[in-house]
Formats: C-alpha cells, structure tokens, sequence
C-alpha cells in the first residue's frame, strides 16, 4: 500500500512538473494546436461546410477527417515528452530519482491532458469551419474521450522507445502505425455513429473495444517499460 | 572486521589501487546489524565490486577491478582521459551495465544492486543537466516528491544555502551560471542524504568559494557514508583514503 501511494505521489509530481514546463515553454502545446487550426483550415478550405450533408458517406468522412488530424496531431506532439527530456539530458536525473513506473504513469497523464485539450480545439474547430453537426453529443464526448486514451496508451510507450533514436520523428509514425490502425478504425465506426445520432446501444459495443484495446496497451506498456527506460 | 581486497588485471597495463595516508581518523568498524545511522555516526553501507569490467564494443575500458569500500571512506578514482573514470561511477548507479563482474552495496543487512541501490546514491556529474525552465528551488521540490520526500521550504533553502546558492533560489536554472548550475547539482545528489555520494570532476566549472563547498559536502560525508569521486585533478586526490588509478588496458 505504501509502494502504491509512493508510486502515484511520483506520478503525480512528474505530471505536475510536465505541465508546468509545458505551460512556461509550450515546447508541445503550441505545435499540436497550430496543428489542428492549420487542418481545420486546410480540410474546410478544400471540401467547404461538409457537415451539412447528412448522407452516410458524409458522416464516415467528417469522422475520418476528424480522427486523421486528431491522430498526426497527437504523434507531432505526443512524443516530445520523453523525447526532451532525452534531448536536454534531464532524463539522466529522473531515471536515478525517479521509479520507471512512476515516470511512465506521469507522462502518460500528460500526454492524455495533452491530446484531451486538442481534442476539444479540434473538434471546436471542425464544428466551426465544416459546420460539423454531432446528433448525439454523449455518445461523441466517450467516443474522442475513450479514442484518445487509447491512443495515448499506445503512443506513450513507443515515445518512450524512440525518444533515445536518432530518427525520432520518422520511427514514431512507423512504429506507432501498427498499433494505431486498429483503435482508429472503431473510434472513426464510433464517431461517425455518433455524429449520425446513433443510439448508445449501438456505440457500447465500440467503446467497451476501445476500453478492452486501453487496457490491454496500459498494461503491457506498464510491464515494458522499466526495460525500455533502463535500456 | 573491515576487509579490503583489490585485484590488478592479468594484462600488462594495471589499474592500481594505493591507500592514501589522510589525516581523518580510521572509519569505526561497522556491523550489518548496526541500527539505522544518525548524522552524527557513518551508515552501515558497504560497496563491493567484484572483477568489474566495461567495455565499448570491442574496446576494453577496464576490468578486473575488485574493492570493497566502507563507510566513512572516499575513493578516489584516477587516470588519463577515456580511462573509464567516468564509466565506473555510471556502473555504480546503474546508468550503464557491466561487461563482466558485480557491484553490490551492503545496506541494513540487505544487499542492492545498482538500479535497486539508486535511493542510497547521489550522483554529481557535468552531463547531468536540470530543468532550465524551473527555479533551483522547483527542481528541488520535484526531485524530492518524485523520491517521495517531502522537505519544508526552509529546509530547500538551507539546503541551497549550504551549496552556496542562497539567494538564488527562485531564479529559473536557465539563468544560471555554470557554476551555480553545478552547485544546483549537488544539492540535487544531497537531497535525499544518500548515504553513497558519486561525483564525477566534483570541482569543474566551480570557483574558489565553491571549491570550498565540495571540501565541506565531502568532509560531512564521511560522517555520514561512501563518496567516490572521479578525477583527472591532481589536487583532488588528497580526498581519498584509496586512489584507484585506472590506465587504459
């Protein structure tokens, strides 16, 4: 018990230390929302106010479109956690003080804060410029809620992998792709479900996939990742 | 009873390790069933490698190296650049793996192995670098919660006090000089009272006053532990009860 409580202390300062820095550099925050406006922009500039077909070919591509800068947003931005603290040399200090779970743990819930904030700027952003119409809007908060902490699972481990690369950015995509493929599928089934106005008998299924998917990375991140950290 | 026991390499270029002949009063005898040490009375730690070697690909670094330190000791370990002084005191807090042979801290009747022992070291080194964008007293607070400390502001300053940074505590790092980052660096490694203090070129970058610091952390530490200082400075050998001179195999 007094492990556990020592652990999610060390999580938790390393979270609030991550957010601190973040909010006196904006080193991530800055790229990701630059990211989504420029998308937004761009997306609405070259297929006008598409949320205002309603048709289901419409609803797959609003989703889809959605997910697509949700998902190069997040490995723009969710690998620069660990990726500077490799880069700055901090890491050193923080691997002798801090336990390896306890780092995992708080960039983790970084990373999740990180991409949840995008999350609500993009899709603000997409209702703004494609004129997107979301039906069920309960159903829409749980699917981007329950997609974006499966992909912060999958992504964290893999920014902790190629943080002490030579070609980082290039190796995150490709050895994040994998991984992501499958929760972008059921998250873009999911959204466009719920942007439809789909009933949440119709969207559990998915998200008890996503959570299952959640689970199943956190886990094994939790287990990989002192090797990972110590390698 | 103190035991020590050292062994040269089978090759012709030898590391050598030579008792210095220092004016402290020999280290008490220490018992594993010791109770918990009070700051007054040196912790019952004792280090031991066994046939220690590093090597980087097919280069040897080092090997063969066998001691046992004990508390209230400092070692002080020697040689030209790219001797592997460095490389030892990395082994020894477990941020590089050996090659061959063992490094085990004795502590409380438990024996740790590196990465396991970390709570018990400090580590002072130029490559280890601190948040910029937070204040020396920042850095502090999160490198004690982060090891599950949690000292007063009072004792963050004292701490920043005794390593000369008193005052300057709630600067940003980045504004920092290198030598002031390097005495941040101290206080960092004497955070947690580690009964083990590594200190890699402990005097670089610093000035006389800081100097003097290292003097002051070093003598208290004998008090309180094992220091192992890595050095190419002549003057700095006068720190060590033993000086382990590495030359490159």
């Amino acid at each position: 018990m007094a492990t556990m409580k020592a652990l999610l202390s060390g999580a938790w300062a390393i979270f609030c230390k991550d957010i601190q820095s973040e909010l006196r550099t904006r080193y991530a925050l800055n790229a990701l929302l630059l990211f989504a406006a420029c998308t937004a922009v761009a997306v609405s500039l070259g297929v006008g106010f598409l949320g205002l077909r309603r048709d289901p070919q419409s609803l797959v591509i609003q989703s889809s479109l959605l997910w697509i800068a949700l998902l190069f947003a997040a490995l723009n931005g969710l690998s620069r956690s660990f990726v500077q603290e490799e880069e700055r040399r901090t890491a050193l200090a923080l691997r002798l003080a801090a336990r390896p779970t306890a780092v995992f743990l708080g960039k983790f819930c970084f990373n999740l804060v990180l991409l949840l904030v995008l999350d609500v700027v993009t899709t603000v952003l997409f209702v703004i410029f494609l004129r997107v119409e979301i039906a069920n809007l309960s159903l829409f908060v749980a699917m981007l809620a329950m997609g974006s902490l499966s992909l912060t699972t999958a992504t964290t481990l893999v920014a902790a992998i190629i943080a002490r690369a030579n070609f980082k950015s290039g190796l995150f995509a490709v050895l994040a792709f994998p991984l992501i493929v499958p929760l972008l599928v059921i998250a873009i089934q999911g959204t466009t479900l719920a942007l439809g106005g789909g009933a949440w008998s119709q969207g559990l299924p998915l998200l008890q996939i996503l959570s299952s998917y959640a689970v199943a990375t956190l886990v094994a991140s939790l287990m990989l990742f002192p090797f990972v950290w110590e390698a | 009873m103190r035991s020590r026991r050292w062994r040269l390499p089978d090759s012709a270029s030898a590391s050598t390790l030579t008792a210095m002949n220092t004016e402290q009063p020999p280290p008490p005898a220490v018992d594993a069933a010791t109770p918990p040490p009070s700051p007054a009375q040196p912790a019952a730690i004792t280090l031991e490698l066994h046939e220690l070697a590093a090597s980087y690909g097919a280069r040897i670094v080092f090997r063969g190296v066998s001691l046992t330190l004990q508390a209230g000791e400092v070692l002080v370990v020697s040689g030209a650049n790219g001797s592997g002084k460095s490389t030892l005191l990395r082994l020894l807090c477990g941020l590089q793996q050996p090659t061959a042979g063992t490094i085990a801290y004795h502590w409380q009747g438990q024996v740790y192995y590196p990465i396991a022992a970390r709570p018990l070291i400090g580590w002072v080194a130029p490559d280890l670098a601190l948040y910029r964008e937070l204040s020396g007293l920042e850095n502090l607070r999160f490198f004690a919660a982060v090891r599950n400390r949690t000292p007063s502001d009072a004792e963050l300053y004292a701490l920043l006090e005794q390593v000369g940074l008193g005052g300057r505590g709630d600067d940003l790092v980045a504004a920092y000089s290198s030598g002031m980052t390097h005495r941040l660096r101290y206080a960092y490694a004497l955070l947690h009272q580690p009964p083990v203090l590594l200190l890699d070129e402990p005097t670089v970058t610093l000035d006389t006053r800081g100097a003097a610091v290292v003097d002051q952390v070093i003598a208290r530490q004998r008090t309180h532990g094992i220091s192992v200082i890595a050095t190419n400075d002549p003057r700095e050998l006068r720190y060590g009860n033993y000086v382990l001179t590495l030359n490159p195999v």
